[in-house]
């Protein structure tokens, strides 16, 4: 009976189909993009026939795993620095690097918070009930380079320095404010908006001109068999429909931040 | 090379391991010698960590760290500032994680002794916690050995928790596996393979230390 049910199952695993015949995309793409990117890629799917594949995570472990060699046809990473390391390094096509979207920096409290973030803005931050500022890691995530910089810009990053703590990435650093553990962050405006976060607290954007632009870059991964489907999808980014989505979502279009 | 961070996370060990035996002794005698009907669910409790994610772990400790929780508060009117983030937090997510680690060699190790050697000491008139130091003890003395080793390494080892409930603060909270981790992100590849080469160094002579161990290679050992 045991053999039957084994061979029954083979023969089962046998007969799933292995691989689409429709064109496959398999995208790496930088958490922060999480919720914006979904609805463009299942557009994208439904006006195009082909299937996107999105695999969410930190910029740095996607960069560490296209040198290695990773299956990913397009890389969205949350910077520039990334992209142009991968190209430098001759993973991807030097010619594909374009700017996506432009993140954009907020200062977050959760509900309840006494702070007056928006009148006092980032010098909210001195108010002798912070305790922790969570940010993302400066020495590696995009949004944490940003925040520095912006503590920086307002004069109050030696006087809040002690009181940071670092997320890995700018996700876990919106996780440590929501759950009170810190009792602010300094977050991207995608971690702010996303709808479980929305009544958990309140933001206030951080003034552009006290960091450099988070421009985020795309490349096509040099290793990739499709290449052609690559080259649609992110001039499909750079579309109207899309622009939409991301601005819904807390991005700028490139053009605006120059 | 960050020794700031190998040493906090040296310190986290061997203060974990300490507290880990106080509490593990007492755990493994109970689940070794008691009878009660529900003992399986204790021994489930105490595996748990074996088995979840450190990710789970790490989750349900910074919510019942923080400040939204009775722990949380309780502890902020204490002390004046919130449980998450600090050392503190890194022992108590340590302890938790670590915990069958201690346990299960110990637990082994007291059920292999001969019950006649227990049975004749209670008979000569000892109590039982002479009974557990002067028979039981001395001999599971290589399934303590196990214990010490195998808690210390892998509380040298651990990500996961330490990565949920720390918050990466120099000194306070970046352990040598988080080190290693942000050294790879930021592409800095020499710095994190020295770092990752006295991890996998210590974690050898670890486990080979438990192995050495369960051979009885020390039987000339004084003690024994």
């Amino acid at each position: 009976m045991r053999t039957l049910l084994a061979a029954a199952l083979l023969a089962l695993l046998c007969a799933l189909p292995t691989r689409a015949v429709a064109g496959e995309l398999t995208v790496a793409a930088a958490a922060d993009l999480s919720l914006a990117l979904q609805p463009i890629a299942a557009k994208f799917q439904r006006e195009t026939g082909n299937s996107v594949r999105l695999s969410f995570g930190s910029s740095g472990d996607f960069f560490n795993q296209i040198q290695n060699g990773a299956p990913y046809d397009v890389f969205l990473s949350a910077d520039l620095g990334y992209p142009e390391k991968v190209i430098k390094l001759g993973f991807a096509d030097s010619g594909s690097l374009r700017t996506y979207a432009v993140g954009r920096l907020v200062l977050w409290v959760p509900r309840g918070s006494q702070l007056d973030i928006d009148h006092e803005g980032m010098k909210a931050l001195l108010d002798p009930s912070v305790h922790k500022i969570a940010i993302a890691n400066p020495q590696h995530a995009p949004y944490g380079r940003a925040a520095v910089a912006a503590l920086q810009h307002f004069q109050l990053y030696e006087k809040v320095a002690k009181r940071l703590v670092l997320g890995e990435n700018v996700g876990q650093a919106a996780q440590f404010a929501e759950s009170g553990n810190a009792q602010v962050g300094i977050i991207a405006l995608a971690h702010a908006l996303a709808p479980s976060v929305r009544p958990l607290g309140r933001y206030a954007l951080v003034p552009t001109d006290s960091y450099p632009p988070l421009r985020q870059g795309a490349v096509i991964i040099s290793r990739s068999k499709n290449k052609a489907l690559a080259g649609e999808f992110l001039k499909y980014l750079a579309g109207p429909e899309s622009e939409a989505i991301f601005r819904q979502f807390g991005f700028e279009a490139p053009k605006e931040s120059r | 090379m960050d020794w700031q961070a190998f040493l906090l996370t040296v310190r986290l060990a061997v203060l974990v391991t300490g507290i880990l035996l106080l509490l593990g002794l007492p755990i493994a005698y109970w689940i070794t010698y008691s009878r009660r009907r529900w003992k399986f669910l204790i021994e489930a409790v105490v595996a748990m960590p074996l088995v979840l994610p450190p990710t789970v772990l790490g989750f349900y400790i910074l919510l019942a760290l923080g400040s939204k929780s009775p722990v949380g508060v309780w502890w902020e009117s204490l002390t004046g500032h919130t449980l998450a983030f600090t050392f503190e937090a890194l022992v108590i997510g340590s302890v938790i994680y670590s915990l069958p680690f201690t346990v299960q060699p110990l637990a082994a190790a007291f059920s292999t002794v001969d019950q006649k050697f227990v049975a004749a000491s209670a008979t000569l008139g000892a109590s039982r916690l002479r009974t557990f130091l002067r028979i039981i003890l001395p001999l599971s003395i290589s399934g303590l050995m196990t214990a010490v080793a195998l808690t210390f390494a892998h509380t040298m080892g651990e990500f996961g928790v330490v990565l949920m409930v720390g918050g990466n603060i120099p000194g306070v909270t970046r352990t040598v596996s988080i080190d290693i981790y942000d050294q790879v992100q930021a592409t800095n590849y020499t710095s994190a393979n020295q770092t990752a080469l006295v991890l996998l160094a210590i974690s050898f002579v670890a486990l080979s230390l438990v192995y050495a161990l369960n051979r009885r290679v020390w039987a000339l050992w004084p003690w024994r």
